[in-house]
């Protein structure tokens, strides 16, 4: 059974959402599709493991050879990215039952368990898949799951930013679909391995460089890269809020992926930064990002609107990393995704709490929740010392090494650009703890108490994550070490 | 070289008028209907790049040699079965954001969410 | 062309989605013309049939005329031309269109061609392409058509009390009561619609036509017994929760037949594995996961056509909370 792992990795949890309706209890739901999850991460552990120490793995869809079928290729950075999906989605889902009581009606939790698995497994195979078809599908699957479990949020409004969600990720797709169908008119082929073999030789063409820029304005839109990020905020907060922790830690770096599978290994490092000029595009867009969303969470009442701005600005330290384009600067890249997923999930996860208890996330409502529930809000605060980059967090790692890559390339503007941007980043921070814990508590609001344990040990065991890689970094830098370097061609494959 | 190509321009086109429809208009419903335009022309456009002059449909019989291209034809199917459910999820919202809305206008409803807060 | 144009200036939106089915007709002439049978197909029966049916049951329900724009679009118009640009510059460098030689004839194509009736013995290369070589594919399209209708219910779905059941009854009743001709018509007409679906589903592997087809089909059937017959005569016969658990077999169908492969040792969805014989595997393959995509897509259409229909006659609209 070892050998067909890749595709149980994908099918376990996407065969166990039609099974859900099976089940007649949804609290049995809930449970198997914690076990579900958990499977999922299970078998993303072992196959991380399997290939940091034999190389990729390739497993051939139907038994067809690959250009012919579809084939599953299982590298550093997918096994890294399957992990970071699973791991986060078992967290977050132990939460989930208690959540949902209060936000959803209870005729709907089957659907909601369901979706949320359908959104996981087509994650799950975007990053998988070694076809470049596949993606379009899968990238669907978990975008139309998506799309509904926003628009469950219990706000009006989260109809509303499911629906704008739901045309701009569309565009994005279909842009998407028109660059692979430019790619597949060149080259004749739709494997991703073939394609980066069969490209070089039509490189030059007006029409590779066309589908080059679809395909990277497509994943910019399903990434929210400033300035088309303005999907994001209000799908972000209107969600019920598990749905914003799971999807703040992994839609995003889903599309992160996809930035690098196509300009790293379809495309080729030499085409994707030679034809356009995307470095400095990419250094431009992230840090604006990094600014204009800093600055715009600093002026949020709401604090799940200000943490997704803040979302908006960690993308941005990604881009810059990954536009640095050297193996430090990609590692950067990963260390983050890595652990801003952690991060974040933490933090929502204790929005979420706050919102069981208190029925809502406005700044205003927060005034002294600090003495109220004291370890959600220290959760909240680890989390974001964590999100400025205070040593002891793993924010600090991927900042060192973000900013290691860029004076590396000797662009020290850029890099005195970062440490300004995490001055912002204190400064919302900031804004909660002062409510939380110097204002005196809200009349009428002695009846708060702490989280019940469904979210505490969730939020915890997130937070210990952020501080424990935080000191021990050698298990996350091994791998995006290792990662990065087969992404650039040297090192082991 | 306008013999050759005039075919992929003519759905370029078509292709933009979708888009247009989708960034410009206001109308919920109407925007979903540009977005099936556009990707029934991205759709057109897989298509025409399947053929091969002189070829016929891909159903194997004695005596033709010359097929069109399957695999496009293939990856067109799941493409508008794709289309087909993001229409369907997209007028559902639109349906849900009328009854709480009361309107499908999108100046509207950007109004009525500035007056809430 | 003209009615995409036609689109952008028409301010009546019944218009607009009447044209927009015309458009996907069109367009589905234009694939038959481009050998694309299978396409046109499917093309037909959802471009112009389902997705208009939507439209226009969605219309009844949020107004039919839109307002005109006030102010000028220019950036939108700006995006556009950019956009277009860029792709026309793109095509400059394509293959011409229908030449042989282009890249995409030569390289994987040809062993669909020239192999598949050895490897799979079936003679409409599309289906063995969609079912064998690139089955994972669409076993991905069975689940974004499940997750949409899955959304759809989440979205609109209803429970109702029993005497507002009965308040629509009568309403229905007497609604349909007058149409008699057109009721025994498509009494008549229905057991051909479901044979004609079945033939499809089954005779996919050598002519156009397959699970999705027959699927759409099959609903379409339904639908038009549930639009003469009343929604609830409709409901009556067939049960919601019993569709639901229907559209989850055909996804676990499609699926049981990868996870028996992997049981017997060969990769997920390797029908060879399936008989002694891989040709007859193969066949065997192909025909049960067809039948799962049929069924899936049958149930899932009619779940998302009761649901936007059953909203319709929802008196009591469950607005969301105000409240910010």
């Amino acid at each position: 059974m070892l050998a067909h792992l890749p595709i149980l990795q994908v099918i376990v949890p996407m065969m166990a959402a039609p099974l859900c309706l099976f089940l007649t209890r949804p609290r049995l739901v809930w449970l198997f599709a914690l076990i579900v999850s958990g499977l999922a991460f299970l078998i993303s552990c072992i196959l991380l493991q399997q290939v940091m120490t034999s190389g990729a793995i390739i497993y051939e869809l139907g038994g067809w050879d690959a250009p012919w079928g579809i084939e599953y290729r299982i590298d550093q950075l997918s096994a890294f990215l399957l992990l970071i999906i699973s791991a986060v989605s078992t967290v977050v889902l132990f939460a989930a039952h208690t959540s949902i009581q209060k936000e959803i009606p209870v005729d709907r939790h089957t659907l909601f368990y369901i979706l949320y698995l359908l959104s996981l497994a087509g994650m799950l195979g975007i990053v998988a898949t070694g076809d470049a078809f596949n993606v379009f599908v899968f990238l669907e699957i978990s975008s139309l799951s998506a799309y509904a479990l926003i628009a469950l949020g219990k706000d009006r409004r989260a109809l509303w930013a499911a629906y704008q969600y739901l045309i701009m990720g569309t565009i994005g797709a279909t842009f998407i679909l028109i660059g692979i169908g430019l790619i597949y008119q060149m080259t004749g082929t739709l494997n991703m391995n073939d394609l980066s073999m069969r490209l070089p030789e039509v490189a030059h063409t007006r029409t590779v460089f066309t589908a080059f820029a679809f395909i990277i304005v497509g994943v910019c839109l399903k990434l929210a890269l400033f300035p088309l990020h303005l999907w994001l905020p209000n799908a972000y907060a209107y969600a019920p809020s598990i749905i914003t922790a799971f999807l703040a830690a992994t839609a995003t770096k889903v599309a992160i992926y996809l930035l690098i599978r196509f300009t790293f290994s379809v495309f080729g490092l030499s085409f994707s930064f030679t034809t356009l000029p995307l470095q400095i595009l990419f250094v431009v867009l992230g840090l604006s990002g990094i600014f204009a969303a800093s600055t715009a969470a600093i002026y949020q009442k709401n604090v799940k609107h200000l943490f997704a701005y803040s979302s908006i600005a960690q993308i941005g330290y990604m881009i810059v990393g990954f536009s640095v384009s050297t193996t430090t600067g990609l590692m950067a890249t990963l260390l983050h995704l890595f652990n801003h997923a952690l991060m974040k999930s933490a933090l929502f996860l204790a929005l979420a709490a706050v919102m069981y208890r208190i029925g809502g996330v406005q700044l205003s409502q927060f005034q002294g929740l600090g003495r109220q529930m004291p370890l959600t809000m220290a959760a909240i605060v680890i989390g974001g010392l964590s999100l400025i980059g205070v040593p002891l967090t793993v924010g600090f790692v991927s900042k060192w090494y973000l900013i290691l890559a860029v004076i590396e390339n000797g662009w020290w503007p850029v890099a005195v650009l970062i440490l300004l941007g995490s001055l912002l980043a204190v400064v919302y921070v900031w804004r909660i703890v002062e409510t939380a814990y110097f204002k005196p508590p809200l009349a009428g609001s002695e009846a708060i108490k702490e989280a019940p344990l469904s979210f505490l040990v969730p939020i915890w065991v997130l937070v210990i994550a952020n501080i424990y890689f935080g000191i021990d970094t050698r298990l996350s830098i091994q791998v995006t070490q290792v990662a990065a370097q087969s992404l650039f061609g040297v090192g082991p494959p | 070289m306008l013999m050759g190509l005039y075919n992929y321009w003519i759905v370029v086109v078509l292709m933009m008028v979708g888009f247009y429809i989708v960034i410009a208009h206001g109308n919920l419903i109407k925007k979903i209907v540009g977005l099936s335009i556009f990707q029934t022309s991205v759709f057109i456009f897989y298509i025409s790049m399947a053929k091969v002059d002189g070829g016929t449909a891909p159903i194997l019989s004695d005596g033709i040699s010359k097929y069109s291209n399957p695999l496009p034809h293939v990856l067109i199917l799941t493409a508008i079965v794709v289309g087909i459910a993001t229409t369907a999820l997209g007028l559902a919202l639109a349906v849900r954001i009328k009854e709480a809305y009361g309107s499908i206008e999108e100046e509207e409803i950007q109004k009525k969410d500035n007056l809430d807060c | 062309m003209g009615i995409a144009i036609a689109i952008v200036r028409m301010k009546d939106l019944f218009a607009v989605i009447m044209l927009s089915g015309i458009y996907g007709l069109l367009s589905a002439s234009f694939f038959v013309a481009m050998d694309a049978v299978d396409v046109a197909f499917t093309e037909a029966s959802v471009g112009a049939g389902i997705s208009t049916l939507l439209m226009l049951v969605a219309l009844t329900m949020t107004g039919r005329s839109e307002h005109p724009v006030r102010h000028k679009p220019v950036l939108a118009l700006a995006v556009v031309i950019v956009t277009g640009g860029l792709l026309i510059y793109g095509t400059l460098d394509m293959p011409y269109f229908g030449s042989a030689e282009a890249p995409i004839h030569l390289h994987v194509a040809p062993r669909y061609i020239n192999e598949s009736m050895q490897e799979i013995g079936v003679p409409n290369i599309v289906t063995s392409v969609l079912a064998s070589y690139r089955a994972f594919d669409t076993f991905g399209e069975v689940v974004v058509i499940f997750t949409a209708g899955m959304g759809v219910l989440a979205l609109l779905s209803v429970v109702r009390r029993p005497e507002e059941l009965a308040k629509i009854d009568s309403l229905n009743d007497s609604m349909h009561e007058q149409h008699l001709i057109l009721r025994i018509v498509t009494k008549m007409l229905i057991p051909f619609i479901l044979l004609f679906a079945l033939y499809v589903q089954f005779h996919g592997d050598y002519g156009p036509g397959g699970g999705f087809q027959a699927g759409v089909i099959f609903a379409a059937a339904i639908i038009l017994y549930a639009m003469l017959f009343g929604m609830s005569t409709a409901r009556r016969v067939i049960n919601q929760s019993f569709i639901q658990l229907f559209a989850a077999i055909g996804v676990l169908l499609y699926g049981s037949v990868g996870v028996i492969s992997l049981l017997k040792g060969k990769n997920f969805l390797d029908y060879s594995a399936l008989s002694a014989d891989p040709v007859a595997g193969q066949h065997l393959g192909i025909l049960l996961i067809e039948l799962g995509v049929g069924v899936t897509v049958a149930s899932i259409m009619v779940i998302i056509f009761f649901n936007f229909a059953g909203r319709r006659h929802n008196p009591q609209n469950k607005g969301n909370d105000d409240s910010c």
